[in-house]
């Protein structure tokens, strides 16, 4: 076990700060984290880890005695981690130096609590745990980053959820005499887009597998619901975070945002939802004209992915699946044209039998308007473009969502945030995994240079940390000028009272 | 000690806060002058009024709450129910608009107001009362706010001072094509637009029927009335609370709150149609635990589910005991016919479990067991539709509630033949009214063919008025009137005709 007791203690620390690694004394009193582990007892609770977690660790080339033994034999100085292309994402020793060394608990902590003083809106927040043996631990809360990170130092969660803030203190709720004084009463709230709800549509992967031709869907779904959000509801803090496999989460942190209720969140979570019934059912967009005006403008942002990402990359109704194309076609005179022309020379690309709805109406097989055709294309446009949001997600404010920056347990990927202003640049192939940061870590050589670098700041982590930093100052200084306004209103409240 | 007690009033000017002369001063209050037809019940009433006029007016406006409630319940459309209710608010709470320069206008206002504000205090107990008292008042104010006349429908919004800003030439100018498209108005169609926080406005976000920019909702004047019926719910609720918590410190002689206590029981069971009239049938023997398999023949389908499903199983969960339960008993099965029935019923348990378990909860069902008040309210009170139709839906192995309600389609179907309703036309229509959900008539409906006959001969004979064959929202009504048409020429035609059905 060689990373247990890395004398490392703060991931969180402030960047200016200096620790130098070697010789730094754990409880040495200008680090923020008093109560970080001393080695003795930090040694302690990992020998009990071990035995816990022993039996859970599904590679078997790790033999349950053979790292324990090590751990005897190398002195207790942080040593890279071996890491082979037989290691697990989730090894313990893996999540361990993760949670130790990457995990930007102070920035979440700050984003939580919206103030750098630990109050309840962080104190009062559910995080919910899922343990290596697949247990999931509800109602876990904690006064501050310390205590979080300690916890996940702890007992090695292979990811974790955020929940709401509550009235009271998550794990004080089965102590209350009266059951409604726990209720939840703030969260941000949050959308999440997955690949799987795109299925039908996406023709070069299939299940948990993405590749870039794909993630176009996500980036376009961004776009969409990240413009609408600022534009008609007026919210500023929105962060979108990579969900680690093959999708992305919605975090919408504006005060107005996080103390809406449940028909509040059903509100915009019907706004923004416009795919309408199963596989089995259809035709899915049935939109009323004129379009409002958010699809209106989605319509005009999705118009280009239309032609790079469904026609020329994804070729939707290549050969024999040009069938579904006429069944969302209104006009059965237009119908039976194409369905003759297609039939004869089945191999035209999706590209060409979409410019065939044109040409085969424009030589006068339509039997409708060509309105009726134009609004019918538009549709198939919005079917095969419009955002699908998990809309369940969002409707609840005491819904639970996996936390930015934890380890996707399948893909090892970091859950990264997504610059919107970069949004087409995203690449969650490129999206560095655990061990790849821990790599990074241990090949970092030092520049000569004074000043103390954080582990994080070693490795490809650091970009998406510092946006995620950048996102939490801004947060933060409106947070504060809000209730700055709102003291000073309070003292002048006062002050006309005398 | 000399004590310096400088609270103390000066005794020349003691008579002037004398509480004996103060209560007998003349009161400083006066009539409230009602401008508006329609009231957002802000001010409450200051005036004195007769403990009798405050009596009445408070059970007319009750009869007309629980009227509007048993039309939600029955899934009538807006249009039936403003049509049903028209009549009801002429007879018990006229409201007349300032058009008709009726003379009693103010009186009647004076008397909406006066009764709302009366049930507010009888209603405002328990989160529950306030609940539904809210419900209905939002529902009373939506009825009359769609029918009053336009003209002075605006002057009362205005009148509200909400903070809606209307939205200026200059700004609907610019915006003309977007409002146009997000309002679903016609092109050309003059309009005016409200901007509001969209938080306002939920159920019209939701629905994408209003423009958004930058968190206000521009709301077109027609929509109008969403907005003004969710301020009105708002406050009300906001007030309800604040008079909860009021109410224990409420100052007044003892000549109220009986009054107060009253008119909140009579609204805590206005549906429960039952009555222990429906108990005794005239002609039909006392009924004891073996009869039940003959008479479930004339069960509704919820409790033939219950019966069939106890004959399969030889068991029942807790829930659909408690339905059945209290069913029987409602039909007329004595305690100890009851205890014989279940004990029967769970053939495959040992008396001993029987004991132990069971047997307690059915005596508490009867009152036979339980807490003072229990007893001497003789156990619960039989389930109508509303309580069946708004319990949690049955879980895994349980068999309680409306199978209406709780079977997938094609289930219901094949329970529906089970009891011998193949007619095709009739199972394709209760299929609509489930798909509706309007369980209770197609509850109705199936009443309706398997007594085709029966009420035809009644109608005919004249025997049965109309009132007799009102729609059923009772299990127990429902097999009572099932048993009587089933034994018509037994001399017992006449009965239901004599009695009437309590409501």
């Amino acid at each position: 076990m060689p990373h247990s007791v890395t004398p490392e203690p703060t991931p969180g620390g402030d960047s200016s700060r200096t620790i130098s690694q070697a010789t730094m004394d754990p409880e040495s009193p200008d680090i923020p984290m008093a109560d970080a582990p001393s080695p003795a007892e930090a040694e302690t609770t990992k020998v009990n880890l071990e035995e816990l977690f022993n039996d859970e660790d599904s590679d078997a080339e790790f033999g349950s005695s053979a790292p324990l033994i090590k751990s005897e034999e190398e002195p207790s100085q942080p040593e890279p981690i071996k890491i082979t292309s037989k290691s697990t994402y989730s090894d313990p020793e893996i999540m361990r130096a993760f949670y130790q060394r990457l995990f930007p608990f102070r920035y979440l902590f700050q984003w939580l609590n919206h103030s750098a003083v630990p109050s309840n809106d962080f104190a009062h927040r559910e995080f919910a745990f899922t343990l290596p043996n697949d247990a999931y631990l509800r109602y876990q809360s904690f006064p501050t980053a310390d205590m979080l990170r300690r916890q996940c130092i702890q007992m090695l969660p292979s990811r974790f959820e955020i929940g709401p803030v509550y009235s009271t203190n998550p794990r004080d709720r089965k102590t209350l005499r009266k059951a409604s004084a726990f209720r939840p009463l703030a969260k941000e709230l949050v959308f999440d887009i997955d690949m799987t709800d795109y299925d039908d549509i996406r023709t070069c992967c299939t299940g948990a597998s993405i590749c870039h031709k794909c993630w176009a869907f996500i980036t376009m779904a961004i776009k969409v619901v990240d413009v609408a959000l600022r534009e008609d509801f007026g919210f500023k803090h929105i962060m979108w975070v990579y969900s680690g496999r093959r999708g992305a989460h919605a975090w919408v942190c504006d005060k107005r945002a996080r103390e809406m209720d449940d028909a509040k969140r059903r509100a915009i979570a019907g706004y923004l939802e416009l795919l309408k019934g199963g596989d089995q059912g259809g035709k899915r967009v049935n939109v009323r004209r004129p379009l409002h005006p958010h699809l209106d403008r989605s319509l005009n942002i999705l118009k280009e992915h239309f032609q790079s990402t469904i026609l020329a990359e994804q070729d939707p109704w290549a050969e024999d699946k040009s069938a579904h194309l006429l069944n969302l076609l209104p006009d059965p005179t237009l119908r039976s044209a194409l369905q003759k022309k297609w039939d004869s020379s089945p191999s035209r690309p999706s590209a060409s039998k979409w410019s065939d709805i044109d040409n085969v109406a424009k030589s006068g097989a339509l039997s409708k308007t060509s309105r009726d055709l134009l609004e019918a294309k538009q549709d198939i446009v919005l079917e095969y473009t419009y955002p699908r949001l998990d809309a369940e997600v969002s409707k609840k404010l005491n819904h639970l969502l996996k936390s930015p920056f934890v380890v996707h347990p399948g893909t090892g990927r970091v859950c990264v945030p997504i610059d919107t202003r970069k949004v087409e640049q995203f690449d969650p192939l490129g999206v560095p995994t655990v061990t790849q940061l821990l790599t990074e870590i241990d090949e970092w050589e030092d520049d000569e240079s004074e000043k103390k670098v954080q582990d994080w700041e070693k490795t490809s982590l650091k970009p998406y940390v510092d946006y995620f930093r950048g996102f939490v100052a801004g947060l933060l200084k409106e947070e504060k000028e809000k209730s700055g306004i709102k003291r000073e209103r309070e003292e002048n409240g006062e002050a006309m009272e005398f | 000690m000399i004590r310096h007690d400088y609270s103390r009033v000066d005794p020349k000017r003691r008579t002037h806060i004398d509480p004996k002369k103060r209560q007998f001063a003349k009161a400083e209050f006066q009539q409230q002058n009602y401008e508006h037809r329609l009231n957002f019940y802000i001010l409450p009433p200051t005036a004195e009024i007769t403990l009798e006029e405050f009596e009445t007016w408070a059970i007319n406006r009750l009869k007309v709450l629980s009227e509007l409630e048993a039309c939600s319940f029955r899934n009538r459309s807006p249009e039936e129910t403003s049509e049903y209710m028209t009549s009801i608010l002429n007879k018990y709470l006229p409201l007349r608009s300032n058009s008709s320069r009726s003379q009693s206008l103010q009186d009647e206002r004076k008397k909406d107001h006066y009764s709302h504000f009366i049930l507010r205090l009888a209603f405002s107990a328990t989160e529950d009362l306030r609940r539904r008292f809210s419900r209905l008042e939002t529902m009373l104010f939506r009825l009359r706010f769609k029918d009053d006349d336009l003209r002075e429908r605006q002057e009362f919004v205005r009148s509200l001072n909400l903070e809606w800003e209307e939205v200026k030439e200059d700004e609907k100018r610019e915006l003309r094509d977007e409002l146009v498209a997000a309002s679903r108005s016609k092109k050309g169609e003059e309009q005016d637009w409200f901007k509001v926080d969209w938080e306002r406005v939920p159920e019209l976000v939701e629905q994408r029927k209003v423009l958004l920019k930058r968190g206000k909702a521009y709301v077109p004047q027609r929509e109008q009335m969403s907005l003004v019926v969710a301020e009105f719910t708002k406050r009300l609720d906001e007030a309800l609370e604040l008079t909860a918590r009021a109410l224990p410190r409420l100052d007044e002689d003892d000549r109220l709150a009986p009054i107060l206590s009253h008119l909140s029981q009579s609204f805590n069971a206005p549906d429960a149609a039952y009555s222990s009239s429906d108990a005794s049938i005239d002609g039909l023997s006392i009924i004891t635990a073996n009869a039940i398999d003959t008479l479930s023949q004339n069960f509704p389908l919820c409790m033939q589910n219950l019966h069939m499903t106890l004959r399969a199983n030889s068991h029942l969960k807790h829930y659909g005991r408690l339905q059945y339960t209290l069913f029987l008993k409602g039909i007329g099965l004595s305690l100890e016919e009851c205890i014989v029935f279940w004990r029967r019923s769970f053939k495959l348990m040992t008396d001993d479990k029987f004991q132990k378990e069971y047997k307690y909860n059915v005596r508490h069902a009867y009152g036979d067991v339980g807490g003072d008040a229990n007893r001497r309210g003789r156990g619960y009170t039989p389930y109508s539709c509303q309580k069946i139709l708004t319990e949690p839906v049955p879980g895994p192995g349980q068999a309680h509630g409306c199978p209406y309600r709780t079977f997938t389609s094609d289930n219901l179907t094949s329970l529906l033949q089970r009891v011998g309703i193949n007619d095709r036309d009739v199972l394709k229509t209760v299929k609509e009214d489930v798909s509706k959900q309007r369980y209770h008539v197609a509850c109705n409906r199936v009443f309706e063919h398997t007594h085709k006959r029966e009420i035809k001969k009644v109608k005919d004979d004249g025997t049965w008025s109309a009132t007799d064959l009102d729609t059923i929202v009772h299990p127990n009504t429902y097999f009572k009137r099932s048993w009587l048409l089933k034994h018509l020429g037994e001399g017992n035609a006449g009965i239901v005709n004599g009695e009437k059905m309590e409501e």
